[in-house]
């Protein structure tokens, strides 16, 4: 028998069962895409909620700035593997089970909505207020600048904010999927490290890699392609 | 017309309140050139943005016809905008469209179809001189075509007021032309009219009929631009004035003194002349009819205006001194103004 400690171990690839392999990648996925689709639409709205509230003087909008402000930093803050455990009640009304992929996206959209919001919200204000000022000069309204010219102006900053956001989602799966989620996270807790199996370990984290590489990819590709500010 | 009653924008800051624009009355005719001056922080930027509500008065009203600006609210408020035209200094151009989609912005925020945008854009862009450069980004231009762009994208909506923001204080000089004869051109044509502010006193003097000088809130003087710039009133519009129509006001004080120690008895004038005057040989026929003047010419200059031409001469004269009063009061029969610098 071999030492399942020796450094040949990780190398065993006769323990990968690449069919489990590769319905994990697919859970890892389908987790990250969506609940990132959610994380997007919740991510803009606040981040417009925020932008729109930031230096107003009514009433209504300090309030809502105030209110917006404390729930994204509140949500921001708590360490995910805590937030899952914290949100167990609310995942099993909204999804009927604790387990399996479906229960870890409630958590992962919580946490991750408000960090994208502070982006996009970034994002708002990087652009030239006198872009905006325009805008109000032709007599555009205030949805009609969110839609024409804050979004579209930002896209380069909202794309690569959600790049970023995508890639510490598919590191939030990998810790949802150690309490029970699924996934490559999964994987490589209950069958490579509890079961003494390096090489499914080694290569659950590759498959994890070669993901978030490809992710980055597609972020920085549409970013090049969309962001017209420099000379070509 | 463009109106402004007794207006006044006041500043809250934690440490001082500051009178941006301070009891300002003003009155814009229809499809004049209006230029107003001052240096930064006069209050000029703040006095433009009164217009299209940008910024809402402490005090007063802004009347465009008849309708008070300042009770305007919302979709009112909106749709009267599309109506005023406004260009910037830095263009504020959106970079995520075209020089085509930027020009049809307005024209999406109103609603209209693709058709009539594209027929609109196609109008625009050809008056502003930028065919072939439709697909162009605002990256790919120049200074002088993103405010060529500006200029199209103001005029989308076929506004009946153009607010032009130094329009031209991030352009080259050469560039600064082009955009000028463009206004100047679009005037013409269509006959809006146009608020324009600037420090530049060259902008005015080339394209305005009418200006009004600003300082710290207030206007400090108004009228047509042909007489400010012949007898400029305040101190701050002489020094504009001075900027304008003699830089090297400092070389001719060197000249003249330098002249005043060669030839002790020399007559220091000088002439202003504007308008036809500038064209007659009135100097000529002043030394035929007093032969016995002798005359040096220290500088000279004109300037083209809206209201006709503009000189400046520095001339020093030698001779006996009831000639010399004599030649003076000739000048002053043919209407040039005259100033007697130093009577040695």
């Amino acid at each position: 028998m071999r030492d399942p400690n020796s450094f040949a171990s990780y190398f065993n690839f006769a323990q990968v069962n690449w069919n489990n392999l590769w319905s994990a990648t697919v859970e890892t996925v389908w987790m990250t895409l969506l609940s990132l689709v959610f994380v997007f639409i919740f991510g803009i709205i606040l981040g417009l909620l925020l932008f729109e509230t930031t230096g107003k003087h009514t009433a209504g909008a300090v309030i809502l700035n105030k209110l917006t402000a404390i729930f994204v930093n509140i949500f921001r803050s708590i360490p995910f593997i805590i937030l899952i455990v914290l949100l167990i009640p609310l995942t099993k009304k909204m999804t009927g089970t604790i387990i399996g992929p479906r229960a870890a996206i409630p958590s992962l959209i919580i946490s991750a909505a408000p960090f994208y919001a502070r982006m996009v919200e970034i994002g708002f204000h990087e652009i030239d207020a006198g872009v905006i000022e325009a805008a109000e000069a032709m007599g555009a309204s205030r949805l009609q600048i969110m839609w024409k010219v804050l979004i579209p102006e930002s896209l380069p900053a909202i794309v690569s904010g959600i790049t970023v956001t995508g890639i510490s989602l598919i590191g939030y799966t990998a810790m949802a999927g150690v309490i029970g989620a699924g996934g490559l996270g999964n994987l490589a807790y209950q069958d490579g490290f509890q079961a003494n199996q390096n090489a499914v370990t080694l290569t659950a984290t590759v498959v994890i890699l070669i993901v978030v590489f490809i992710f980055q990819a597609i972020g920085d590709f549409a970013v090049r392609k969309i962001d017209k500010r420099a000379i070509a | 017309m463009i109106e402004f009653k007794d207006v006044s924008k006041i500043y809250h800051t934690r440490q001082n309140t500051i009178n941006a624009v301070d009891h300002v009355s003003l009155k814009i005719q229809d499809s004049e050139i209006f230029g107003i001056v001052g240096y930064s922080g006069a209050g000029k930027s703040t006095l433009v943005r009164l217009i299209n509500n940008l910024e809402r008065p402490t005090s007063g009203s802004v009347y465009i016809d008849d309708v008070d600006m300042t009770t305007l609210n919302g979709k009112a408020l909106r749709t009267m905008r599309q109506n005023i035209g406004m260009i910037f200094q830095h263009f504020n151009l959106l970079w995520s469209r075209t020089v085509r989609d930027n020009i049809e912005l307005p024209l999406e925020l109103k609603g209209l179809n693709k058709a009539q945008r594209q027929q609109k854009a196609d109008e625009l862009i050809d008056l502003v001189g930028l065919k072939g450069r439709e697909t162009a980004y605002p990256s790919e231009l120049s200074g002088g075509q993103k405010q060529r762009v500006g200029i199209a994208r103001a005029l989308a909506n076929d506004p009946k007021i153009l607010l032009c923001d130094e329009a031209t204080s991030a352009l080259d000089p050469a560039t600064t032309e082009e955009v000028l004869e463009l206004l100047l051109k679009i005037n013409q044509q269509l006959h809006i009219t146009m608020v324009v502010i600037t420090h530049e006193m060259h902008v005015v003097r080339k394209i305005c009929q009418n200006m009004a000088v600003m300082d710290t809130g207030k206007i400090v003087e108004q009228g047509a631009v042909l007489d400010i710039f012949r007898h400029p009133q305040a101190d701050l519009t002489k020094e504009f004035v001075q900027e304008e129509v003699n830089p090297e006001k400092d070389d001719t004080k060197v000249i003249v003194s330098q002249l005043l120690e060669q030839v002790p008895d020399g007559l220091i004038l000088k002439l202003t002349f504007h308008g036809e005057q500038a064209k007659l040989p009135i100097i000529s026929e002043m030394l035929k009819r007093f032969p016995g003047i002798e005359l040096n010419i220290i500088e000279g200059n004109i300037h083209q205006t809206q209201g006709g031409a503009l000189g400046n001469l520095y001339l020093q004269l030698v001779g006996e001194q009831t000639l010399l009063t004599q030649g003076v009061a000739f000048l002053n029969t043919m209407r040039v103004d005259t100033e007697v610098i130093r009577n040695a």
